[in-house]
């Protein structure tokens, strides 16, 4: 493949000219698509469609792990074009995104395999009209659960088609969280607007969000932020990857029905959302992340108190999950239950947790490092089971990592440098495109914006890492009790609102 | 077992042992004070600064319905707006959502609370929450309201599954239009007199995606709200002290 098939860019780095993007036929974009995809470190972050006037441009995203890099190839379509033949049959990981690109633009796909609503955007089509998949059979009977769960959680359907006791399909059926961020995103007059929308993408991940968003229009204003902003940054991402990581493991608990271990670990999650309440305000971290600065600067009295909560409850959790993942009467609840492959984690195109529990050593922080982890270098927790034991052991050991890498950030001599107030205002690069990824919780957050010969913000893409891995649930459940759902579902904790956007 | 006990010893007390006068952290942005000598231009210029639409400039006040906490307006005219950690803004009559001028508590009244309220909810109340195009941020602060720490469970009242159990619904978001036919039927199902609370600034106005088409809020047309907790989450102690307000309950 020569060079002018893609264009490779950086993580965070420059704006690309729209004109510079490489716009193949679909021939060569199937090609390279097919190609690159070949790689097993190589992984489609982004595959989606932009308006151009009277055309639409298919743009393609793909993270190259290896080269630390992402290639980024289109193609144009007229409008009378409409009908594209698939590739998720040979490609899985791209099945979803073309559903999606169906949905948002008409663009057809022959021969798609799965074609059916994401989101069902469209107020005249009724969501209950998606067509499930069926199984006929006299032994046969259908679970349906939602959108209205029985917890205090978000909307989602689930529909199981089992055997007795045993799930033989799920199908998860999302959309009714959709509230139209990304095209919010583009009517929004100011940047303080969509960082907002951006923390609200998923509030649970308010910092990796806002984070992209911040890095995206930092890059479209050609500036960079000093490294005691990036230190702090990266403390807030694993702040929020600690305190949801600590409230996982006590959801967990909860549905083994193991208490001890649901109560402390919640009392141990208040402890560090409060900490970042001392810090910017908000327990879920709204407001600590700015484009160009922060309104929010850390102390020394918020790193001294912070360096004291992270000792005290670390050992804490140590304690807890020792017993926790030593217990015969839970590992026999967690141990082969929900199983992911590597194989089917590698062909969905999984990111974050997922694929990292699956032998996949798939992690934004490694591959393509951004803020604080650019000059630290970062090795993955992985593990290779797939199973709900993995999924929580994973969140065990990366508390203990993330709480070593915030205490050796607080000890670092420019982390209580100057930052910058943030600007009101950034002048953007016009007719350019520009990308960012960071490592949320979840895993993978990419966003990507395009704007117009003035500088606006005219297109604005959001892919939270659910938007991957719901699939991966789907197939944990197969061949397992439906009682072990819950456990299952809660050891993934997707997004529904990141995933409907 | 060794483990277990050093672990249950370690663990301690870890409830808040009273939820009225609880200390949350200065930098906490709840209730906004402003300055009695703001002027019209400098309420105008914040009103075209905020990006929620919450400041109003005739008369002067900051709706705390579509206020989403930012504190930009206080960074922008410290000497004219501040906010406070006083978490206890929820309130019955939305009117009161506004704040004008001056250092004002906010209060549910008792007076507008329908009788029935406290007389069938005031020792217990079961709950139905609706999650409707929210971010999961209200929802988890929500379920913190029922954890070891916040524990309303205290005062019977408590989070349940069926909608045939409870005495009303908590709604989150801002209604999303694939939400809204769940909603209603959700709604339906839970056994009068029932009360409706709307949590978190999304809630209460649709907060920034008020505008969006695929919001559809025809269901806040059709009944009377009991409650309204504003937060960017609604923190858990805005939300329990509203409750025990709205049912009347004065102590533990």
């Amino acid at each position: 493949m020569n060079s002018e098939t893609y264009i490779s860019i950086q993580n965070g780095g420059k704006p690309v000219p729209l004109a510079r993007i490489p716009a193949l036929t679909y021939d060569g974009f199937r090609a390279a698509m097919m190609e690159l995809l070949r790689d097993p470190d190589n992984h489609c972050s982004l595959f989606y469609a932009i308006p151009e006037g009277r055309n639409v441009r298919l743009m393609a995203c793909i993270a190259r792990d290896g080269n630390r890099d992402l290639a980024i190839f289109s193609h144009l379509l007229s409008a009378q074009e409409a009908v594209l033949e698939s590739m998720a049959t040979e490609l899985p990981q791209l099945h979803l995104f073309e559903r999606e690109i169906q949905e948002q633009t008409g663009i057809m796909f022959e021969n798609h395999p799965w074609m059916k609503p994401v989101r069902s955007p469209n107020p005249e089509i009724h969501i209950d009209s998606y067509p499930f998949y069926r199984m006929e059979g006299e032994e046969l009977h259908e679970v349906g659960v939602g959108p209205i769960h029985a917890g205090v959680i978000e909307p989602g359907h689930f529909r199981f088609i089992c055997h007795g006791e045993k799930v033989l399909h799920l199908e998860i059926m999302l959309g009714y969280q959709h509230r139209g961020v990304e095209t919010l995103m583009t009517v929004a007059d100011t940047t303080l607007k969509r960082s907002l929308l951006a923390e609200g993408i998923a509030g649970d991940t308010a910092v990796g969000h806002s984070l992209a968003h911040a890095m995206i229009t930092e890059s479209l204003a050609g500036i960079s932020v000093n490294r005691s902003l990036n230190i702090q940054r990266s403390i807030g991402l694993e702040l929020e990857r600690i305190a949801v990581h600590i409230g996982d493991t006590a959801a967990l608990c909860t549905d083994i029905a193991y208490q001890l271990g649901q109560v402390v670990n919640e009392a141990l999650r208040t402890t560090i959302i409060n900490t970042t309440q001392n810090w910017c305000g908000n327990r879920f971290g709204k407001g600590l992340v700015r484009p160009g600065g922060t309104r929010y600067p850390l102390t020394q009295e918020v790193a001294d108190a912070m360096l004291e909560v992270l000792e005290d409850t670390g050992s804490r959790f140590i304690d807890m999950a020792d017993v926790i993942y030593s217990s015969p009467t839970i590992l026999a609840r967690f141990d082969e239950i929900g199983k992911v492959t590597r194989e089917q984690a590698a062909q969905i195109g999984a990111v974050g947790m997922a694929a990292k529990t699956c032998g996949i050593p798939r992690d934004i922080r490694k591959s393509h490092p951004f803020c604080a982890y650019v000059d630290q270098p970062f090795v993955p927790v992985v593990l290779e089971t797939g199973d709900v034991l993995a999924r929580g052991m994973l969140r065990n050991l990366e508390i203990r990592q993330s709480i070593a890498m915030v205490k050796e950030w607080l000890r670092d001599s420019e982390v209580l440098g100057p930052v910058e107030v943030p600007p009101f205002s950034f002048l953007l690069s016009p007719s350019s495109f520009s990308l960012a990824l960071t490592e949320g919780w979840r895993g993978e957050i990419c966003h990507a914006a395009v704007t117009d010969a003035a500088g606006r913000i005219i297109h604005y893409k959001v892919k939270d890492p659910s938007f991957h891995n719901w699939m991966a649930l789907q197939l944990a459940v197969r061949n397992q009790e439906i009682s072990d759902f819950p456990v299952c579902n809660k050891s993934f904790n997707l997004s529904y609102c990141g995933h409907d956007l | 077992m060794r483990n277990f006990l050093r672990i249950a010893r370690k663990h301690g007390i870890q409830y808040v042992p009273d939820l009225r006068q609880a200390k949350v952290s200065p930098l906490f942005r709840g209730r906004p004070v402003i300055s009695g000598n703001i002027t019209a231009r400098e309420a105008g210029d914040l009103a075209a600064l905020c990006p929620a639409g919450a400041i109003q400039t005739d008369p002067v006040g900051i709706n705390l319905g579509k206020c989403v906490f930012c504190r930009e307006c206080e960074f922008a005219c410290p000497e004219k707006i501040r906010f406070t950690n006083d978490y206890r803004l929820a309130v019955n009559d939305p009117a009161d959502l506004i704040v004008y001028p001056g250092d004002q508590e906010i209060r549910v009244k008792k007076e507008k609370v329908r009788t029935e309220i406290p007389k069938m909810f005031r020792n217990s109340l079961k709950l139905r929450q609706v999650s409707a195009g929210g971010d999961n941020s209200c929802e988890m602060e929500l379920n913190a309201a029922g954890n070891v720490n916040f524990d309303m469970g205290r005062f019977g009242i408590e989070f349940v599954a069926s909608p045939r159990h409870a005495d009303g619904i908590v709604i989150t978001g801002p209604i999303s239009g694939n939400m809204s036919d769940a909603l209603q039927i959700c709604h339906e199902a839970v056994p009068t007199p029932r009360i409706i609370i709307l949590a978190g600034t999304d809630a209460i106005s649709g907060g920034l995606y008020k505008e969006s088409p695929a919001v559809n809020r025809a269901f806040l047309d059709k009944y009377p709200v009991d409650l309204y907790v504003p937060g960017n989450p609604t923190h858990p102690l805005t939300f329990i002290n509203g409750v025990l307000d709205l049912i009347n309950r004065v102590s533990s």
